[in-house]
């Protein structure tokens, strides 16, 4: 072979994804999973298959979602971050405290996500400043915030936040699209296009898979974890507006196990554990499935935590199944 | 070296824990007594033996986010069937907890090892699982104190050489633990596993085995800390101990247990335990708001963790010191 014809040899950019590979993929198996639950609701209860109905269900996972999707890029980039939760419960606790002094619904707005956003960087810092591992720093966190939040308000509640501030939500955009539908959606694509068209989202994908050889070709990989653990805390601080304006009221145990739950939908998403892989179209595919299976089970009169079982079966079968699976057509094929 | 370093480790808790009682005892004299000391690690012990199983399975670059979960149905479970057969020894109602609690460990271990899933995966799975059957065990009613046998209740309140059974059960626990990982096989094999997996395979150890032993061990004592719960506060219901396996995780943390696996002791355990619960009985002692103790432990944590980093940079210094020097 000369040399001229390997400098003409067209190297594309990514390999062409064959009709079959793209049906044999995780998104397309979430999809079924999702149709297929969606068709049980609407056969289990004659209320189900109503515009309002489909939107209050919407109110199930919203805000969760939003925080699994900075959590699905800091999964990918090999972190986690388990202080979600508390961050939205220190950042809803300082927004009560804000509004003691009188401020209006913007500026509210902006101490919660400002709040998160401080939280986020203390957890980055410690993260990539100091070299500590993110799960135990996290667990540190996630005590140290909600903690914080306890000795603002003790057993107290904050409550009659201003006018205007409900909106976020319990406002719709138009008929039965809410406000926090619509917000989540543009987030899911800002992170979709974040994580699949960007040179950014690459490199995410080159730390988790090995952050040593990104480290050696140039990637600043501790810039980019700790731009990561801001972007988690804003968006915490996010989803606490959202929450805080639906509840119209803040108590310091809010959101109590929200971060479990964001984790597993960015798992049950196909998001790699160890890093380097997913997709953000699974997570929101994922974040549906909960929504309908947490929706569906409570028209059914099915209490909540039987449903956790589901979803905690759910999230083992998911991971177990196609590893049997895979063993299964190998062993057939010897 | 590396030993004097590790020990050095230890010793610092130790004397974090001599100085939070002797800054407790200037405004509370009474707090340092030997029978108020008593009386804490007694409070602590269902903390300590749950950190040590928690420390065996870190040790194996793993994690058991479920403990909490196994201690809420075991606990629901023995709890039920000292209600529908009173007559039953303690002795039955301690084996069935043991069993119960492994039967959930190994399911954990069972999906770590022969299927392969990571254990932060299966045990966050398994989290919500046991909470869940626990709900579906019981209807999501209680088991109250009047429906315990006494024995069911007293049998850790009783005295042995005056110390409550409780603490001889920790000390117990303790001493098997510093045993089994000191001195057998297998407890070796757990930290070969978590220092470095890949040589452990060319050592000739099974390390998805050795990962399932340690999510049984695991799960035996959430089992027998589920009875221990129950028969302590006296009540069985769905939310017992609710998210308390992050304040274990928290001990084993604080305890110098590095969760990269291979690193710790049952000393460093025990001690990030007792510093966790002294903190926690302290505050009302002096007088701080009880809504102080979240915050508190979680700096106690950060701290915790930056001092043991700092450690383990030092000690690689170390090694690169004398390969430069010979």
């Amino acid at each position: 072979m000369s040399s001229e014809t390997i400098q003409h040899r067209h190297l594309p950019d990514r390999l062409d994804k064959p009709l079959s590979a793209a049906l044999r993929s995780w998104e397309t198996l979430l999809a079924v999973v999702a149709v297929a639950i969606f068709i049980f609701n609407s056969f289990a209860s004659p209320h189900f298959l109503n515009a309002w109905t489909l939107s209050d269900m919407t109110f199930n996972f919203t805000e969760k979602a939003i925080i699994a999707l900075p959590m699905a890029l800091l999964i990918i980039a090999g972190e986690i971050d388990l202080s979600v939760a508390a961050i939205l419960a220190l950042s809803s606790t300082l927004m009560g405290f804000a509004m003691q002094f009188g401020l209006g619904t913007p500026a509210l707005v902006c101490v919660g996500i400002i709040v998160g956003l401080i939280c986020g960087a203390f957890n980055g810092a410690l993260v990539t400043g100091l070299g500590l591992p993110s799960i135990v720093v996290t667990i540190g966190t996630m005590s140290l915030f909600r903690g914080l939040a306890f000795i603002i308000l003790g057993d107290q509640v904050y409550k009659n936040y201003p006018d205007g501030f409900e909106y976020f939500g319990q406002g719709y955009v138009a008929w039965v699209i809410s406000f926090e539908l619509v917000l989540f959606l543009a987030f899911a694509a800002l992170f979709g296009f974040l994580l699949h068209f960007t040179t950014f989202g690459r490199r995410l994908y080159f730390i988790g898979r090995n952050p040593v050889s990104a480290q050696f070709s140039g990637v600043n990989v501790k810039r980019m974890k700790f731009i990561l653990f801001c972007l988690t805390g804003v968006m915490s601080g996010v989803a606490s507006v959202l929450l805080t304006s639906r509840l119209g009221s803040t108590r310091p145990s809010i959101a109590q196990g929200f971060e479990l739950e964001a984790i597993t939908m960015v798992v049950l998403g196909g998001v790699a554990i160890t890093g380097g892989a997913g997709s953000i179209l699974g997570v929101v595919l994922a974040a549906l499935i909960m929504g309908l299976v947490t929706f569906g089970f409570g028209l059914l009169n099915v209490p909540g935590i039987v449903m956790s079982i589901f979803v905690g079966m759910l999230l083992i079968a998911v991971i177990a199944l196609p590893i049997l699976w895979k063993r299964f057509v190998w062993v057939l094929k010897k | 070296m590396l030993n004097t370093l590790l020990k050095s480790r230890e010793s610092l808790l130790a004397a974090a824990i001599i100085v939070l009682i002797a800054a407790v005892a200037t405004r509370f004299p009474g707090f340092a007594a030997p029978s108020s000391l008593a009386q804490a690690f007694n409070d602590t012990s269902i903390l300590i033996i749950l950190a040590l199983a928690q420390m065996t399975v870190i040790l194996t670059r793993s994690i058991d986010l479920s403990t909490a979960s196994n201690l809420c149905f075991t606990g629901m479970a023995v709890a039920m069937l000292n209600k529908a057969h009173p007559e039953l020894p303690i002795v039955v109602i301690i084996v069935v907890s043991l069993l119960w609690g492994l039967a959930l460990g190994a399911f954990n271990g069972l999906m770590v090892w022969k299927v392969g899933i990571p254990p932060i995966v299966v045990t966050l799975g398994t989290l919500t699982i046991y909470r869940g059957l626990t709900f579906v065990l019981s209807g999501g009613a209680w088991v109250n104190a009047d429906k315990m046998s006494p024995a069911f209740i007293e049998f850790q309140r009783q005295s042995l050489l005056g110390i409550p059974v409780l603490s001889w059960i920790a000390l117990l626990v303790i001493a098997a633990f510093w045993l089994f990982l000191r001195n057998t096989k297998t407890g070796r094999d757990i930290y070969a596993v978590g220092v470095n997996p890949t040589a452990a395979v060319y050592t000739g150890i099974d390390v998805g085995r050795t990962k399932f032993i340690a999510f049984c061990i695991s799960g035996l004592v959430s089992g027998l800390a589920g009875y221990l719960w129950i028969s302590r506060y006296v009540i069985a219901s769905v939310e017992v101990a609710n998210g308390y396996e992050l304040n274990v995780i928290a001990a084993c943390v604080i305890g110098g247990i590095s969760i990269a696996g291979g690193v710790g002791s049952v000393a460093g355990a025990m001690m990030g335990a007792l510093f966790l619960g002294l903190i926690g009985l302290a505050l009302p002692v002096i007088n701080v708001s009880p809504f102080w103790q979240l915050a508190i432990s979680g700096a106690a944590i950060l701290v915790a963790i930056i001092l043991n980093a700092r450690g383990e940079k030092t000690k690689g210094r170390l090694i690169l010191k004398r390969a430069t020097a010979a």
